[in-house]
């Protein structure tokens, strides 16, 4: 968990260490916009605002969805985030389950290993 | 060090837990077919959780019942089984359309890789079932939520 959570906050704050993107966020704070609308109101390329629109996604603080010629951008998605983090617990209740299964088979295979070599010297 | 377990959504239905076992797939599948050894492992110490009851007719059509302290129990049956590489069972707790979990256990020079399935009839149960599983979320992800709100609320004035 620790180690799934800090790759995750690293990409978040990475993302947001960056002025453009925090305008990006706040811009689309307040409504939704496409990569076009983006790059002019930031004076930018498109291939500029692309690239930082890329970072935001991948950090999960932005989620796009292009319909027809037209990629629109929207704050987000809370949800994906809701979702990893059921799936890590859901993760840790296994890992936690199979450890303890570590430990049966350990003493299983030694009850065997001790079974055989009784086998052996009769 | 402790082998690493991995959970994926396989699809908006699936999810695949899997985990490398050091030891022979036999042994692996009796701690999971044998109700004396599979109560060793179920309920972990951390789930704060204990298992009181826990039966398994482990052939094909066979009934499984695992009841707990807290009135809640995991009731299902067998649609497959075969030893020391496949178990198939519905999960009929919730009603009819529950999900359906295979386990196979594949070995490999000693060891062996457990892969589990769950197949749910539809995203939304899938959803459903992985929300109920983590009502606590984390707290830093809670913070960054605030951070986000922050910087939305600060783009609107």
């Amino acid at each position: 968990m620790v180690q799934y959570t800090n790759a995750h906050l690293d990409a978040s704050f990475a993302a947001l260490s960056d002025v453009t993107r925090r305008g990006v966020l706040e811009q689309l704070g307040r409504a939704e916009a496409s990569i076009t609308d983006l790059a002019e109101k930031f004076n930018m390329t498109l291939t500029g605002m692309k690239k930082h629109v890329s970072v935001l996604e991948q950090a999960g603080l932005v989620s796009t969805e292009k319909v027809g010629r037209v990629r629109t951008c929207k704050i987000g998605p809370h949800r994906l985030q809701e979702a990893t983090a059921w799936l890590e617990k859901y993760r840790q209740l296994w890992a936690a389950r199979f450890d303890e299964l570590d430990g049966v088979v350990e003493d299983l295979k030694q009850r065997e290993e001790k079974f055989d070599g009784r086998k052996k010297r009769e | 060090m402790k082998n690493h377990t991995t959970v994926e959504r396989k699809s908006e239905r699936e999810l695949v837990v899997t985990r490398t076992f050091d030891g022979p797939a036999r042994i692996v599948f009796e701690a999971w077919t044998q109700p004396d050894l599979f109560k060793r492992w179920w309920v972990p110490k951390s789930m704060g959780m204990s298992l009181l009851s826990c039966e398994m007719d482990v052939r094909v059509g066979g009934k499984y019942r695992l009841v707990f302290g807290q009135g809640m129990e995991f009731f299902g049956r067998y649609i497959e089984v075969t030893p020391y590489s496949r178990l198939v069972w519905t999960n009929d707790e919730g009603g009819e359309g529950g999900p359906v979990t295979t386990v196979s256990f594949q070995e490999r020079g000693g060891k062996t890789l457990l892969v589990m399935h769950e197949l749910y009839s539809s995203k939304e149960a899938l959803d459903a079932a992985g929300t109920g599983a983590a009502d606590a979320m984390g707290e830093t992800f809670g913070q960054l939520d605030e951070l986000l709100v922050a910087l939305g609320a600060s783009g609107r004035s």
